[in-house]
């Protein structure tokens, strides 16, 4: 029984970030196509930041996720072009990352509120924060740090 | 012969890239856990982390190009001083936080400009490389401009600090816009512009910025150069190996 590209999709749905849990690999939008070759499944992935240490763990929590569904013969591919962009997270992921205390990224280059009290007073702390892919900013308001998602 | 030739070419052209990455990269990881504020050392060590992730995608490639069953690691960990083809200008030792940051204003502001030609290279490999690492380094010149502006136009001694800085790299500019029988052959086989090509569009990004923070640009076009060809490195250069590189000499083939 071979399962379907959907149903593939569907658990790499469930596959979490490494770093930021509470969004899947493919909320992320990393996961660029899935399709069989033969016997053989075929992942394409594209890497947030070219140096995120977490790139590794993500091919590997790939792969440990597909065997446990039963696929035998995997293949992970790495695609550059076209760069990823923040574009690419889902809704779901950028409303899931709000409620963790993330600010999702906004083409404007900044949070558009504070994800713990919804004040739009918020300024930047560094252009860089705990993961590549992060900034810190502060609200002015309820005074909470948060990590913003850089929008590139 | 061409086609041997090209790929000469083709692998010291990937050098140049990789280790000019590598060896900032090393660099400004030196600052992890002694930058002036916590904000400015998780950007430190965020911009080196990028760096080296564009390290690996340049040397990954001139591995494959050279054939010799060579990984990226060997590249970056088994090579000497005269292999390495990175310019003068990043082996440098940081000096003070300023200089640090006027550094990589400098580079990032030539990458920005090269990696922006690179987008259009005929080699599909290397413009693929050019428009992942393009987006990360815009985000650097971003943050490494509007600290040169803020320290220059800032205190008496901030400012200071900064013209220091400029003077002691200004001459080690030219160099990224050397060009040689490398460069022709990859202008000729359009895969990278010709670094002497680029200068205007640099100009135009640091003069600017360079304004804006107060700073007298130095008078005087000598250029320190020998890195980019190998010719003749600086003392630094072994330094920064005798440490990079330690661990591998010392257990060879050691892994995580």
């Amino acid at each position: 029984m071979v399962a379907s590209v959907e149903q593939v999709w569907d658990w790499l749905d469930a596959v979490p970030d490494p770093e930021i849990p509470v969004i899947s690999l493919v909320d992320l939008g990393i996961i660029r196509n899935v399709a069989w070759a033969g016997d053989t499944l075929q992942v394409t992935v594209t890497p947030t930041y070219s140096g995120c240490p977490a790139t590794s763990i993500i091919n590997l929590d790939i792969e440990t996720a597909l065997r446990d569904h039963g696929v035998e013969k995997i293949e992970l591919k790495r695609q550059l072009s076209p760069a990823w962009t923040t574009d690419w997270l889902s809704d779901k992921g950028r409303e899931k990352l709000e409620e963790y205390g993330i600010a999702p990224p906004q083409p404007a280059g900044g949070p558009e509120r504070c994800p713990h009290c919804g004040s739009t007073a918020v300024e930047k702390l560094s252009q860089f924060g705990s993961t590549p892919c992060k900034a810190q900013w502060r609200c002015t308001e309820c005074l909470e740090p948060f990590d913003y998602f850089k929008c590139i | 012969m061409a086609e041997v030739m090209e790929k000469t070419a083709l692998f010291e052209f990937l050098c140049r890239m990789g280790d000019n990455t590598l060896i900032l990269g090393h660099r400004v990881s030196e600052w992890c856990g002694h930058a002036p504020v916590l904000e400015e050392d998780i950007a430190l060590a965020n911009t080196a982390l990028d760096l080296i992730g564009q390290t690996q995608l340049w040397l990954e490639y001139a591995a494959e190009v050279e054939g010799k069953g060579r990984s990226a690691d060997d590249l970056a960990f088994l090579r000497d001083v005269w292999d390495f083809r990175n310019v003068l200008m990043l082996e440098l030792p940081n000096g003070d936080f300023g200089q640090t940051l006027m550094r990589q204003f400098l580079f990032d502001a030539w990458q920005v400009v090269m990696l922006g030609h690179l987008v259009r290279s005929s080699d599909t490999r290397v413009s693929e490389i050019a428009e992942k690492a393009s987006k990360e380094v815009a985000y650097h010149l971003d943050r490494s401009r509007g600290t040169v502006i803020g320290l220059g136009d800032g205190t008496e001694e901030s400012n200071a600090r900064m013209q220091a800085a400029l003077e002691r790299l200004w001459p080690y500019v030219g160099e990224m816009f050397a060009s040689d029988e490398t460069d022709a052959a990859m202008l000729a086989a359009g895969v990278a512009p010709d670094p002497a090509s680029l200068r205007a569009e640099f100009d135009a990004i640091v003069l600017p910025a360079l304004a804006e923070a107060t700073l007298t640009v130095p008078e005087g076009d000598f250029a320190h150069k020998g890195g980019r060809d190998g010719g003749m490195h600086t003392e630094h250069l072994g330094h920064i190996l005798c440490t990079m590189q330690w661990l591998q000499r010392a257990y060879p083939g050691a892994k995580w």
